[in-house]
């Protein structure tokens, strides 16, 4: 055949499939950790998602983590609740951050009532972020949770003992907080991206 | 001025069969205990052969099984002001007839629409209710009632007209006063047309002045002089059960009507509710009250519903209920939410208050708060539950995280990252402290805000996490 088609004709008459790169999931919820930003698909938390936050012992800068995002979120006059902290709010703590206190909605939830109210939360729609602490989450309620967020277009947090990092989990975003020597964060499962090797040091609060 | 008739020729037999909806025939009887008549008969009990004016005695020949419920005025009252307040959603002028509401519908037409939109929105109102209905509408008040005696959906719209359609109306059919209404036509004179055409003078002599002020009033020429109707400023709606009730699923349905009758009601007023209570009414007097509480004023039936069977789900009857009564004083003006124009939350999205409601519904009135600071100094006492934010941030490092109690550190010796803040105060309030707070790290790795003893740095109490 020596007849010479032109590649636009080609494309025209949709005889050839053009490839396309891999869909990246874009996102505008960067965490206000540069560093962690750099390594995770979304440059943020992926959106309308379930991020696991998993840590070995309460007060090692779980908090630190989300606190950036959540005081860019209640500055522009969004939504936020935790449902069921382990310990109370310390109000001028969170104030320092740049949390708009005005828009942080507590609930004190039983352990049976963890689950549904956050997913109420996540499924209303009027809620920017939930954050969560569930004692007892198996796959499919963290399932449920990762549905709701989709349809109530919220961030939902959840955290969690890091003895469930051997359980398959829903989230799109897996970290992993480790305390000594010192603060660092490993991401253990990212939806849409490979997994980076290192962890990123996550830096103290108090220098 | 523009009149709509809204004639209720079944008011009594809706008001029991819009709560209990049944196929059994069923009659509404009235009168002397010996010589019981029918006053109102059901579908069933019509195909049945019984009709409205027949003695009990003669329907027990005809039917061996039907159900009689004797006819109850004040229920009657009770739905006719209740359906003039939903009525009252259209207009301000609402009256009352007999059997009957009127209201004045010409300004009404400004903002609702022309006299068709209008009517179709009050008929979808009272079928929706469960109001059987005929509708009319005319210049003047008495006209529209005159015209929905004689037929459905009338309209007529201009003085004129009303002459015209007021000619063939039976006498009988017209609301004139009671001996003229029987007298008339025995002298040849059977519809209105005819009395229109007779000499005043004749009339007035034979039938006095009242039979004229009420031809008068027909046709425009004297004010309608009906009282006008104001809505309460309270709810209280009772509906007894037929049979005593032992569960509370067994009640969602009577509370639901409930429910809707007062969002129908806040709905005519233009106002919301903040607080009613549903009283499970048992034996000799006895009750149970299920509270509803809101944080904000709301209207819509659905949400107030979804609240109300929230409280009801928690409560145990401790006996058979017998009746329910819904009663709503805290009626505040209801303000509806404002939303943004380029709001980014999606289109379905159930507003924060409304959530707020649903999760306080199911954990407790005190489980949904917002915190805030206080001027205290002391870590106990420099937060509360409120909106307000006005106090200045704090210059020293402040956890995220506070112990509800202070805990003594366990395991190694910490390493001292920042501190001390000595706090010392609360000697006027019996609250006193005296401590050195610290930002310390643990052996485990933790960012911690410890406190101890004046310049001891021994005997480690932990007080927050800067988690």
């Amino acid at each position: 055949m020596n007849a010479v088609v032109p590649l636009s004709a080609l494309l025209d008459a949709r005889q050839v499939w053009r490839g396309r790169a891999l869909e990246v999931p874009s996102g505008d919820q960067p965490t206000g950790w540069r560093a962690l930003d750099a390594v995770l698909p979304a440059g943020g938390w992926p959106e309308a998602a379930l991020s696991e936050i998993l840590l070995p012992v309460d007060g090692v800068g779980e908090l630190r983590l989300v606190l950036p995002t959540l005081a860019r979120l209640t500055q522009g006059q969004r939504n936020v609740v935790i449902v069921s902290p382990p310990y109370a709010l310390c109000v001028a703590g969170w104030r320092q951050q740049g949390i708009n206190m005005r828009r942080v909605e507590i609930v004190d939830a039983g352990e049976k009532d963890v689950l549904w109210a956050t997913e109420q939360c996540l499924r209303s729609g009027s809620c920017a972020a939930v954050l969560a602490w569930p004692h007892h989450a198996d796959d499919r309620a963290l399932r449920r949770l990762q549905v709701a967020a989709v349809t109530g277009q919220a961030l939902a947090f959840v955290f969690r003992d890091r003895s469930h990092l051997s359980n398959a989990s829903p989230a799109a975003l897996r970290l992993e907080l480790e305390a000594p020597p010192r603060p660092q964060i490993w991401v253990r499962k990212c939806r849409g991206g490979a997994v980076p090797a290192q962890a990123i040091p996550l830096p103290r609060s108090v220098h | 001025m523009s009149w709509a008739c809204i004639n209720l020729p079944h008011l009594a037999m809706d008001g029991i069969l819009r709560r209990r909806p049944t196929d059994e025939p069923l009659v509404l009887v009235d009168g002397p205990v010996n010589a019981r008549t029918i006053v109102s008969v059901n579908e069933t009990a019509r195909a049945a052969g019984l009709y409205v004016g027949q003695r009990l005695s003669a329907a027990q020949a005809l039917l061996s099984q039907f159900e009689v419920i004797p006819y109850d005025r004040e229920s009657v009252d009770r739905w006719h002001t209740f359906l003039a307040a939903v009525a009252y959603r259209y207009s301000s002028e609402v009256s009352l007839l007999p059997h009957a509401i009127v209201l004045e519908v010409s300004k009404s037409m400004g903002l609702f629409g022309p006299w068709p939109r209008l009517e179709s929105m009050l008929r979808a109102d009272f079928t929706d209710l469960g109001f059987r209905h005929r509708m009319a509408a005319a210049p003047t008040a008495h006209a529209a009632h005159v015209l929905t005696m004689v037929s459905d959906g009338l309209a007529v719209l201009s003085t004129g007209a009303l002459r015209n359609a007021l000619q063939r109306v039976p006498i009988i059919k017209s609301d004139l006063p009671g001996h003229a209404k029987s007298a008339l036509p025995n002298m040849g004179i059977r519809t209105l047309g005819q009395v229109l055409a007779l000499p005043r003078d004749g009339l007035r002599r034979r039938f006095g002045a009242e039979l004229l002020a009420s031809l008068d009033r027909l046709t425009g020429d004297l004010p309608s002089g009906l009282g006008l109707y104001r809505p309460p400023d309270t709810f209280d709606l009772r509906i007894e059960l037929l049979h005593e009730v032992e569960n509370q699923s067994a009640l969602i349905f009577p509370v639901r009507r409930m429910v809707d009758d007062l969002a129908a009601y806040l709905a005519g007023r233009d106002g919301g509710v903040q607080r009613f209570l549903l009283r499970l009414e048992h034996r000799e007097g006895r009750f149970t009250d299920v509270p509803v509480g809101l944080l904000a004023s709301e209207r819509d039936g659905a949400l107030l519903f979804e609240f109300a069977r929230g409280r009801l789900e928690h409560v145990t009857l401790p006996e058979p209920v017998l009746a329910i009564r819904l009663i709503a004083r805290d009626l505040p003006a209801f303000v509806p939410a404002g939303r943004d124009l380029f709001d980014e939350r999606p289109a379905n999205a159930l507003p924060i208050e409304q959530l707020r409601e649903r999760l306080r519904a199911r954990l407790g009135d005190s489980a949904v708060y917002r915190l805030g600071s206080t001027q205290d100094p002391r870590p106990e006492r420099a937060q509360r539950e409120a909106t307000q934010d006005e106090v200045p941030i704090e210059a020293h490092p402040r956890p995220t995280w506070l112990l509800r109690r202070p805990v003594p550190l366990r395991g190694g010796e910490p390493i001292i990252l920042a501190g001390p803040e000595r706090l010392e105060t609360g000697w006027w309030d019996e609250g006193e402290v005296c401590r050195d707070y610290y930002v310390i790290e643990t052996s485990l790795g933790q960012e911690a805000w410890a406190f101890c003893a004046p310049d001891e740095q021994t005997g480690w109490m932990i007080h927050g996490w800067f988690a």
